[in-house]
């Protein structure tokens, strides 16, 4: 009989112990973020969306070499001698075409690892970190500042010039031994 | 009364009684229903130190509005395999029966949408009525989840009527009268003559009779949450174990009749427990329209004293569901018979024989 009022009394001051604690929770501030309006402050050394800065790149590749996964590809062409490339923010002069800079953003595993070995620090993450896409194919991103048909061109300039000189030099082969038998005029 | 003056109107009682009869649908069901889904998801949510829904209207005071929508434009579901006849049925005789009970509330002096003589006794009886509905939808859905959570449902309410019922007995016993606007009317005044803190009365039969009027207010309060299926006594839609009880197979407005009967039983039976104990629709303090000399404003703060207490008792059970777990079925019938149902009948006994003195 004694249990019997003593469950009683458990019952009730226990449904009073825990109902003081959840009102007191009533009045206690949110934790929730209200994410797309509100954005939580990320860490220092967020890993988030690559960015090229293509006026500082000078195609050395090394970017692409570093990657773990394969993600960027990079196609360059060499500038004819008579082209000024200009030169980097740190004064580096360019000598390449980089007729191709693409990442491909669904293979990108966000290490970081291409931005060290760059010799301009052009590659670099930024605090982006939402772009997703319907399509996979959306997230090729180029780089590059040429236009198809301007690389188009600039391959062919560069074959035309690799062409010339090959013949030039063919010539000039054709031609060293030559003047020593050249029969002279009568 | 209201109905007077639509009799005026419209010159037919059957037009005045049908107006009478849809404006609690129309001016406080609905409103509420749409209310009470946002309060609850609110209250859960700060309880639980989140937000809820912000994002449609102020603080997503819009949602159950855009719920609402989207209830509408979903597909009405039929599982081929169940009783057609029944399943469609049931959702209605669900509403209907928390519905009815509305017709007997007294929501101010001069809107009770039927001063029945009887009307403690109505409102427990069509309460009776979800008990058939819910039964229905449980075993037509042809479910075992759904007719699970509808054997549930039924042993848990009828074991729980019977604690209501007493306690009902219990205010009969001291105001001799079922007809709640008359019982509201012999709790006005200010707060200490609600039935609560003794009654009307006056002299040492009213002090005596407090200690047993809180127990009482104690039983009649957790049996009519059992009542209505909230937490901790949920067992019959427990989410963890039954997907959604007696409801699972439903879908679109289907759906939203059980849930908007749920809500609607929610107030019902808060608004009954206020009635009986809490002085109805009388306000704690005095009116304003008194102190001003305004006679219309009475029945306007009436109407805000009542749902501000119904609303309150709303609150409270919102308040027990995130502070309580549920109680295993073994439990929910030991509460019931073992403790409510013989300290319901002490208690009976006991107010019987201090109203005799």
């Amino acid at each position: 009989m004694i249990q019997y009022f003593k469950n009683i009394w458990t019952a009730i001051a226990t449904i009073l112990i825990g109902m003081e604690i959840t009102f007191k929770h009533l009045f206690v501030p949110a934790v929730t973020i209200q994410y797309p309006s509100v954005k939580p402050k990320l860490p220092d050394r967020e890993r988030n969306r690559l960015y090229v800065n293509f006026d500082d790149c000078i195609g050395c590749d090394q970017c692409s070499r570093a990657c773990p996964v394969e993600c960027i590809s990079i196609e360059t062409v060499k500038a004819l001698p008579t082209e000024d490339l200009g030169k980097t923010s740190q004064g580096k002069k360019k000598a390449l075409w980089v007729t191709e800079f693409t990442i491909d953003f669904a293979k990108c595993c966000y290490c970081q690892l291409c931005v060290f070995p760059c010799p301009t620090e052009c590659i670099y993450m930024t605090d982006t970190y939402e772009f997703a896409e319907y399509e996979r194919s959306n997230l090729i991103y180029n780089f590059s500042i040429l236009t198809s048909e301007e690389s188009e061109k600039k391959k062919a300039n560069f074959a035309r010039f690799e062409a010339e000189k090959a013949a030039e030099k063919a010539a000039k082969a054709a031609i060293v031994p030559g003047p020593v038998n050249i029969p002279k005029e009568q | 009364m209201i109905y007077d003056f639509f009799y005026k109107l419209f010159g037919s009682d059957i037009i005045a009684a049908l107006i009478q009869s849809l404006l609690p649908l129309f001016i406080f069901i609905l409103p509420y229903a749409l209310f009470a889904v946002w309060w609850e998801r609110k209250v859960s949510a700060h309880m639980q130190d989140r937000l809820g829904p912000m994002r449609v209207g102020w603080h997503g005071a819009l949602q159950p509005i855009a719920d609402i929508f989207k209830l509408f434009q979903k597909e009405d579901i039929i599982a081929s395999d169940t009783d057609k006849f029944f399943f469609n049925i049931a959702p209605v005789l669900v509403f209907v029966g928390s519905y009815a009970a509305f017709a007997a509330i007294p929501f101010s002096s001069v809107f009770i949408g039927s001063n029945l003589d009887l009307g403690v006794f109505f409102i427990v009886a069509v309460s009776g009525f979800s008990v058939a509905g819910i039964l229905m939808a449980g075993w037509s859905s042809n479910n075992k989840y759904s007719l699970l959570g509808a054997v549930r449902s039924v042993a848990q309410i009828i074991s729980y009527e019977i604690p209501t019922i007493i306690i009902i007995i219990t205010i009969v016993m001291v105001t001799g009268t079922l007809n709640l606007n008359t019982l509201s009317e012999m709790q006005s005044g200010h707060f200490w003559n609600w039935m609560i803190f003794g009654g009307p009365g006056s002299g040492v039969t009213k002090f005596m009779l407090i200690p047993f009027m809180i127990i009482g207010f104690g039983i009649i309060y957790i049996s009519t949450l059992a009542e209505v299926n909230r937490t901790p006594f949920d067992i019959p839609e427990a989410e963890s174990e039954l997907v959604a009880g007696y409801h699972t197979e439903y879908s679109g407005m289907k759906f939203a009749m059980f849930f908007l009967a749920e809500y609607a039983n929610m107030f019902a039976v808060s608004a009954l427990v206020a009635a009986l104990f809490f002085g109805g629709y009388q306000s704690p303090c005095g009116y304003l329209g008194n102190l001003f000399g305004l006679k219309w404003l009475i029945p306007i703060e009436q109407l805000f004293w009542f749902t501000a207490k119904g609303l309150f008792f709303v609150f409270v059970q919102m308040w027990l569901r995130w502070t309580l777990p549920r109680l295993r079925v073994d439990q929910l019938m030991n509460t019931c018979w073992k403790y409510l149902i013989p300290l319901a009948f002490v208690n009976l006994i006991i107010i019987g024989l201090i109203t005799l003195i």
